[in-house]
């Protein structure tokens, strides 16, 4: 039992991870806490239903044009709303009120054009591997490797490319970056387009494991991530990788019954903020952030 | 067309507004006094609420007993809140605070035998007992009707929240005069050099943190009197960015600026109801309701990006960041 919840919550922390590193990299660069990042998973995942369920293609075929838009998506975005708000020098405050405006129009334009019934894609949810003790569905199966190999990819992609040193320089100090030569509108760009992939993946993932979605799911999923973000140090990659990974593991393993009965299920998401509550008295900028923001 | 010209629709309308009004206000103590980015005002709204609720069905209080203890209780709720998050960054500080509105949904959800879980009040009583907390509130209503003379009820409740939302605002208007209130808009304005003239800052947050909860408890109180009935749902984070649309749309750190704002918003909610001509009518009614949550999310882009003071705000006093 305890070694299938630890699988359970490396599933959802996967998905978590993903979708932390998403805001992150925008956070870090932009000072934007994307609010609306939850509705961008939810778009993603409407995008792979239209192409997996109507079209007929295959769930790969799917996801990838779900990426695609998503990240299309947060690129138009910032020519339209964000960089004129960057050029009017708006701040912190401003940004985050806005992308939850943004929120709004995404969630319920998603609603207008697909409905509010359940969807599903067409996978088949009765195939279990069984691994030991350990029992996972397929979609757990796919969400699970898929979120490992992203999750190198990704770590390898800031450790030692180019354009990942310039993403972490510039979360660092972003004034001292631009002082430095960096190219801050190729960065910025950058920044969104990996953001919106991973929240393209990151929603396929959830919506996948989830089995059954709506247009609301991606909100129900945008507070345990950004606890993740935050619990790992908001701006910091590796700090929202190892953010969502440890809630998802905290939130499926506190249910275990040999944790004085465990956790009643329904309070999962409980969990998770009661895991950043206590992080945050012993740690107030989370285990990777800045004591100040820069 | 008919409902656009009837009265009690509009009385309506206005005794929302009166509500948001109140709630809104508690968040312009919060941020525009006190600079306090609370994103989980919602949260102190359901305490109040339920509070007395619970104590008016399970506990037998009389309903003059059950609102003051309500409101302490969201006051408390405020204090709980503060104490370990007030000293985290504003951004942390923001996140947590939506977070701390979500589990008092969840708890109001699932915890059944304190709420009645998702069914809502209907389910506070037991099996077959009418679990009507609003009878006190209710006589009342119309004793006061009774006074004023006035036949509806709508009116009446009209009447009285308005009232007290503006004894609410002209204490608020006093206190942010005093020196406690300039002592706010300091720590609001450059925290470090208040606390270098030895302000306990971390105190100063924490009052204004627990005043605006104490008011979203009134908001509460009067939401759950004038519906009747409510549900857990009632309480999604939408109804904290509404209030974040008010202060928006009257203007940050002035007092008499937020019934500007909620009657703006409300005849905007209200007004987005007709938008019943083309090209509206190509889509299904019940659908035009997302046309007006997208059109509400539109003007909150709109206002932070081009009027980050808000409508009647002075730029001077008090801008967005």
């Amino acid at each position: 039992m305890f070694l299938q919840l630890v699988a359970n919550g490396l599933v959802t922390g996967s998905v978590y991870a993903i979708a932390a590193v998403g805001v992150s990299l925008v956070y870090g660069l932009l000072r934007l806490v994307n609010f609306a990042y939850g509705d961008f998973m939810a778009f993603g995942a409407f995008v792979a239903f239209a192409v997996n369920g109507p079209l007929h293609q295959s769930m790969i075929v799917a996801a990838l044009a779900g990426m695609a838009a998503t990240a299309a998506l947060s690129l138009v975005l910032d020519v339209v709303l964000w960089k004129p708000m960057r050029v009017r020098r708006a701040g912190f405050m401003s940004l985050f009120l806005a992308s939850i405006g943004l929120a709004l129009v995404l969630r319920q334009s998603l609603l207008l054009a697909a409905g509010s019934a359940p969807r599903s894609y067409t996978v088949n949810p009765y195939r279990v591997f069984v691994l030991g003790s350990v029992r996972l569905s397929d979609a757990q199966v796919i969400a699970i490797a898929t979120a490992a190999v992203t999750i190198v990819l990704v770590g390898l992609f800031l450790a030692l490319t180019t354009w990942g040193r310039v993403l972490r320089a510039m979360a660092d100090d972003r004034a001292l970056a631009a002082v430095a030569g960096i190219d801050v509108a190729g960065a910025t760009r950058m920044a969104w387009l990996i953001s919106g992939l991973l929240a393209g993946l990151a929603g396929v993932l959830a919506a996948m494991v989830e089995y059954s979605f709506d247009p609301n799911f991606g909100f129900q999923l945008l507070l345990p991530v950004f606890a993740a973000v935050v619990l790992g140090g908001i701006g910091s990659a590796y700090g929202a990788l190892l953010g969502g990974l440890a809630l998802g593991l905290a939130q499926e393993v506190s249910t275990w019954s040999g944790f004085a009965g465990g956790v009643n299920p329904v309070y999962k998401p409980v969990v998770a903020f009661g895991v950043l509550a206590v992080a945050l008295l012993i740690r107030p900028q989370g285990f990777f952030g800045q004591a100040r923001a820069g | 067309m008919s409902v656009l010209f009837s009265g009690g629709f509009w009385a309506f309308v206005c005794v929302v507004a009166g509500i948001y009004t109140i709630l809104a206000l508690g968040l312009q103590v919060q941020f525009g006094f006190a600079g306090l980015l609370n994103f989980g005002q919602v949260g102190f709204m359901a305490i109040g609420a339920y509070t007395m609720a619970i104590l008016v069905v399970k506990e037998g209080w009389s309903t003059w007993l059950a609102a003051p203890l309500a409101i302490a209780a969201a006051a408390a709720g405020g204090l709980l809140l503060g104490l370990p998050t007030l000293r985290l960054r504003a951004d942390y500080f923001a996140i947590v605070t939506i977070a701390f509105s979500e589990i008092i949904r969840y708890v109001a959800t699932n915890d059944t035998s304190l709420t009645g879980g998702s069914q809502g009040t209907i389910a506070l009583g037991a099996v077959g007992t009418a679990s009507e907390y609003n009878s006190g509130w209710s006589s009342f209503q119309t004793h006061v009707g009774h006074a004023l003379g006035i036949s509806t009820g709508d009116t009446t409740m009209l009447v009285i929240v308005w009232v007290v939302a503006i004894i609410l605002l002209t204490l608020s208007w006093f206190a942010l005069r005093t020196p406690w209130g300039r002592v706010l808009r300091a720590i609001r304005d450059d925290e470090d050099a208040a606390a270098s003239l030895g302000k306990n800052v971390f105190a100063y947050k924490l009052q204004a943190l627990a005043l605006g909860a104490a008011l979203a408890g009134i908001a509460g109180l009067f939401y759950a009197w004038e519906f009747s009935f409510f549900s857990p749902d009632d309480f999604q984070p939408l109804l904290t960015f509404f209030a974040w649309m008010i202060l928006l749309l009257g203007g940050l750190g002035r007092v008499w600026s937020v019934p500007v704002g909620a009657l703006v918003f409300g005849f905007i909610f209200a007004g987005t109801r007709f938008l019943n001509f083309p090209p509206f009518t190509w889509v299904a009614s019940d659908e035009r309701a997302y046309i007006r949550l997208i059109i509400i999310g539109l003007i909150i882009i709109v206002l932070v990006v081009l009027r980050p003071q808000g409508l009647l705000g002075k730029r001077r006093e008090m801008v967005l960041e």
